[in-house]
């Protein structure tokens, strides 16, 4: 099918070419249809959000390409994303949309991985926040009591330890919580569900899942929101999360209750990991080689629909109060956010092994 | 109530319907042709679903995901192919039917069942929705793991006369499911460092692989018409609707209970048939027929399966959790539309549920309607002689099975699942015991381990778990026991029960065959894992004992008790399987449609014997089937090596 549409594509390309030389000049030439790889299944967060996503690109886009979203699920996006690093064309048909899990077993050295980021660039980063809330019976009533938390055993239901969960649990052990994950939820909404049975003491939830389904715990009592992950500022600063005013970050309860800033391979791995997995949450990439006017044509695109209002109104909704990152800024701090040094490396494979006897 | 009328009322507005019926056509093709589910159906209807008054959307979507378990009756029944997971217990006895040549009455019996379970699961939902949260709040995961051993006790009603080879079946199942990420750690177990097994083998793949392939490999070597005796087609349909209104307590017991377990997220709807049926085995005073043509085994699971679907709405939109694969789509449309699952769908958006709630009742009336009016003209196609229908039904198998994963390994793990299906098959193994373990399997694992972090060793005295396990006691184990009893006291046994004595005595090289490949694979398992973890390898362990307990009493059987020797026929049915890896590895390193073409005109010509016009429309059939499959619903094939040049040559004709 794709070869079809390439087929199809390049001789429309060459006959505009013959026909109207002059016209060519002017608007760089997408291919009709875009071919969106989504390694997740179907209604995931991550597909949901592309969703949203390709009808704002398919209007600011020139000439009005038809964005399909192609799912191809498996090995948590590993297999999606491999495959489109060896099969994806450079010719603006083939674009990717990736996850913190796409990000992660790359920082984590999976060896099932076959990509690297050298080949593609970021053309749209998504930020996410997230915040942690425990259960009333705790007693705790906001960050000021977390003193009350120590000594008490928290069960926490997680998806596993190298998930978009790795770094609050490094947020958890910093600040001295003891928590016990209890591992093989399928998603983070089971993971929640598991909260509202009382089975776990704890629970995080990123932005968009926290305003819909946990604000209402909160609302209700159920359940007491302690701190926010916090986003990363342009300077590269973590500082409050613009949908969580009100809650402190994990650096400001860490400051409460120790009485100075995180610091440490500890901290260092915490940053990296928050970088990639909640600053780039959400990321399209194109190849590299892709020719450059193409590439040029998808920047000026992506900055106009940042733009536009109806996709801002959208973003609000579906994604948060949260501002996108493009361009050459976006390329240079996921580079950043993903490399991770030799020494970082052995620390969390080292921690990993110790905490969940997890085998990197 | 003023809501749920209000619901109603807009519902039957013409656009309302007019996209309601949209999404119920779009869901039957979807769960007609195997192996497509949500996915396909999702990207068809997407482009309308953006920007849609949400009503009307949620609509459509309903539309789509409740026909699903109507429609795959069709290939269940008629081809043996599982359409979706859901209907595979329809399998079990439809398939027989259609081969008996009362394919008609398998069907309509099936699309009123659905229909009927899709009502009243509908009903259930428009009640148990405002006080569901609480109740499905009290199904802790050590709940989960009792239901999914109430799942597993099945495996008891299922396993015929031989109690082991059930058992050993099982546990074969349990262990093949945990193959993949360790949900207790996260570690992988038994990948042999292939990529494909790292997610584990897809469900999708097994029941193609165990069923299906086999059923079709034994037509073929027989090489009649599926419908095997002729029958009086013209009773067919009337002869199904009088089946299950002479079985109403059935199709209500099975659609309350199918609701029910909808309604609980984490079990999900791939065994809820298999429930059903082996509920239907047990309160059946004769139960000899069923697995040979027991129209009771077609009504439970249709009854339960489109109940299912409806009862799995609940946790996902009060919770936002979706309980099975269609419902994930659901929820997805709904987060597109704007509309975010949780409490406020039954406080301030009651009256978005409630047109939920009627969208699914009268979609589940619409889609058995249009399934009843082709079931005439397409049970027919039993009575052409099956090596005609080989080509379409394997290029259906391959293209379901490629939808799974998109990779050779699908191809490669069809075959080997159904070479052992053949093997099971032939020396009469109880095929679903291995279904149910592998379905079951992570369920069982994760919520085992879940409840005991939980709760400590304390999880079995929670008053649910107490509940349930007399519940598998009551309802699952004691019936075979008592029913077993009852035909010993029997002062003369039955014609019936002779004949399966002296079958329960029968050993074959096939037997040996079996013995040997679970007992290989459970001892290598064994040593693989044997460094892991403990929260690793405990589970794997006790697949393990099963298998080998199981195979141990099976040969200590076969040493102490005398059994006669029977041949096994299954060198023709093992070169088909040579014969469908070569032919499958053809489709993805040729290119899937151009192999299509070629091999279903090769076949038909050459061993069908049919005549070049019926060979060329069939195979172009085909073609055009899978080209627009590929431009519709952006399905895709293996591209191999001429498909892109078959691809422009079609598009320069067109």
């Amino acid at each position: 099918m794709k070869k079809l549409s390439k087929l199809l594509g390049v001789s429309i390309l060459s006959v505009g070419c013959l026909l109207s030389l002059p016209a060519k000049a002017q608007e760089v030439e997408l291919p009709s249809t875009i071919n969106w790889t989504i390694p997740f299944g179907v209604g995931g967060g991550t597909d949901v959000w592309a969703r949203f996503v390709a009808p704002h690109l398919t209007k600011n886009l020139p000439g009005n390409p038809t964005v399909v979203i192609k799912n191809q699920p498996g090995g948590g996006s590993i297999t999606g994303t491999n495959l489109f690093f060896q099969r994806a064309k450079s010719n603006g048909e083939d674009i990717l949309g990736t996850s913190a899990s796409t990000l992660y077993p790359f920082m984590l050295g999976d060896k099932r991985v076959r990509y690297n980021f050298d080949k593609w660039i970021p053309l749209l980063a998504s930020p996410t926040g997230g915040v942690v809330y425990v259960q009333p019976d705790l007693g705790v009533s906001s960050a000021d009591d977390i003193k009350k938390l120590d000594g008490v055993t928290l069960p926490f239901g997680s998806q596993s330890p190298t998930g978009l969960e790795l770094p609050v649990f490094l947020a958890f052990e910093m600040l001295g919580l003891d928590i016990k994950p209890v591992f093989g939820m399928k998603s983070r909404g089971e993971g929640r569900l598991a909260f509202e049975r009382g089975e776990a003491k704890i629970d995080f939830q990123t932005s968009s899942a926290y305003l819909s389904s946990a604000l209402d715990l909160v609302n209700n009592q159920k359940a007491v929101p302690l701190f926010s992950l916090g986003i990363l500022n342009n300077q590269g600063k973590i500082v409050r999360d613009p949908a969580f005013a009100d809650l402190p970050t994990f650096e400001e309860v860490y400051f409460k209750k120790f009485g100075k800033q995180p610091e440490g391979l500890e901290y260092t791995a915490y940053k990296k990991f928050l970088a990639a997995g909640f600053a780039f949450q959400k990321v399209i990439f194109i190849p590299a080689d892709t020719p450059s006017d193409i590439i040029n044509a998808y920047q000026m695109s992506i900055r106009k629909m940042l733009k536009d209002p109806a996709f801002i109104q959208d973003s609000e909704v579906q994604v948060g109060p949260y501002e996108n990152i493009v361009g050459i800024d976006a390329a240079q701090y996921l580079s950043e956010a993903i490399t991770v040094s030799p020494e970082l490396y052995t620390w969390i494979s080292s921690w990993l092994k110790s905490k969940f006897d997890y085998t990197l | 109530m003023i809501e749920f009328l209000s619901a109603l009322d807009q519902i039957l507005s013409i656009t309302h319907l007019t996209y309601l019926i949209a999404g119920v056509l779009v869901g039957l093709v979807v769960g007609i042709i195997p192996g497509l589910g949500g996915i396909a159906g999702m990207s068809l209807l997407l482009p309308f679903l953006y920007g849609m008054e949400p009503s009307v959307g949620l609509g459509m979507l309903m539309g789509l995901v409740a026909v699903i378990p109507t429609g795959d009756t069709f290939t269940s029944v008629l081809m043996g192919i599982p359409g979706s997971s859901s209907s595979q217990a329809t399998v079990m006895d439809g398939f027989p039917l259609a081969k008996k040549g009362q394919a008609a009455r398998a069907l309509s019996a099936a699309f009123l069942s659905s229909m009927i379970g899709g009502v009243v699961g509908a009903i259930v939902l428009s009640v148990f929705i405002l006080v569901a949260r609480p109740v499905v709040l009290a199904f802790s995961s050590a709940e989960l793991f009792m239901l999914t051993l109430l799942g597993l006790s099945v495996v008891a009603a299922l396993s015929g006369g031989n109690v082991y080879k059930g058992l050993a079946a099982c546990g074969f199942g349990l262990l093949i499911g945990a193959i993949g990420g360790a949900p207790a750690t996260g570690e992988f177990r038994f990948t042999m460092d292939i990529d494909y097994l790292y997610d584990g083998i897809p469900l999708v793949v097994v029941g193609l692989g165990i069923f299906a392939l086999p059923e079709i490999i034994s037509l073929l070597v027989k090489n009649s018409a599926i419908a095997s005796s002729p029958n009086k087609l013209g009773h067919g349909l009337r002869q199904g609707f009088k089946d299950v209104f002479a079985n109403l307590p059935l199709v209500g017991k099975s659609s309350i209970f199918g609701s029910l377990i909808g309604a609980i997220p984490g079990l999900g709807g791939s065994v809820v048939d298999w429930m059903t049926y082996s509920f239907a085995i047990n309160s059946s005073k004769d139960s000899s027929q069923f697995g040979k043509g027991d129209i009771r085994g077609v009504i439970a699971p249709e009854s339960a399966n489109n109940a299912c679907a409806s009862g799995s709405m609940i946790p996902t939109i009060l919770f936002g959790v979706p309980g099975s694969g269609a419902a994930a789509v659901f929820l997805g449309g709904m987060l597109l539309l704007g509309i975010q699952p949780g409490v406020s769908m039954i406080s301030t958006h009651l009256d978005l549920t409630y047109t939920i709630i009627w969208s699914l009742a009268l979609a589940n009336i619409l889609g058995a309607l249009f399934c009843i009016c082709f079931t005439r003209p397409i049970s027919l196609l039993t009575y052409i002689k099956f090596s005609v229908l080989t080509p379409i039904i394997l290029t259906l198998i391959l293209f379901a099975a490629y939808q799974a994963t998109r990779s050779l390994g699908d191809f490669i793990f069809l075959g080997v699942v159904a070479a052992l299906g053949v093997m099971m098959k032939g020396a009469n193994w109880p095929r679903p015991a291995f279904l149910i373990g592998f379905v079951l399997s992570s369920g069982a694992e994760n919520y085992f381990f879940q409840s005991i972090q939980f709760y400590g060793y304390e999880w079995f005295l929670r008053p649910g778990v107490i509940a349930i396990a007399a519940l598998i006691i009551v309802g699952f184990v004691l019936p075979p026991i008592l029913k077993r009893r009852k035909q010993k006291m029997k002062p003369e046994p039955l014609a019936q029960d002779k004949e399966q004595n002296s079958m329960a005595n029968t050993v074959s090289w096939t037997d040996w065959g079996i013995i040997a490949v679970m007992g290989g694979s459970a001892t290598y398992a064994l040593i693989n894992i044997w460094d892991a973890s403990t929260l690793t390898k405990a589970f794997p362990i006790i697949a393990i004992t099963i298998v080998l307990f199981s195979i141990v009493m099976i040969v200590s059987k076969y040493i102490r008790e005398k059994h006669t020797k029977v041949s096994s026929d299954l060198a023709m049915n093992m070169v088909y399987i040579v014969g469908f890896f070569a032919i499958a590895y053809g489709y993805y390193l040729f290119g899937f449609i151009s192999t299509t073409f070629v091999f279903s005109f090769l076949f038909l010509k050459y061993l069908a014997k049919a005549s070049y016009v019926q060979s060329t429309a069939i195979a172009i059939g085909l073609v055009v089937f899978l080209v627009t499959m590929g431009r519709v619903m952006n399905v895709d094939f293996p591209e191999g090596l001429f498909d892109p040049y078959l691809l422009s040559t079609i598009k320069s004709f067109i």
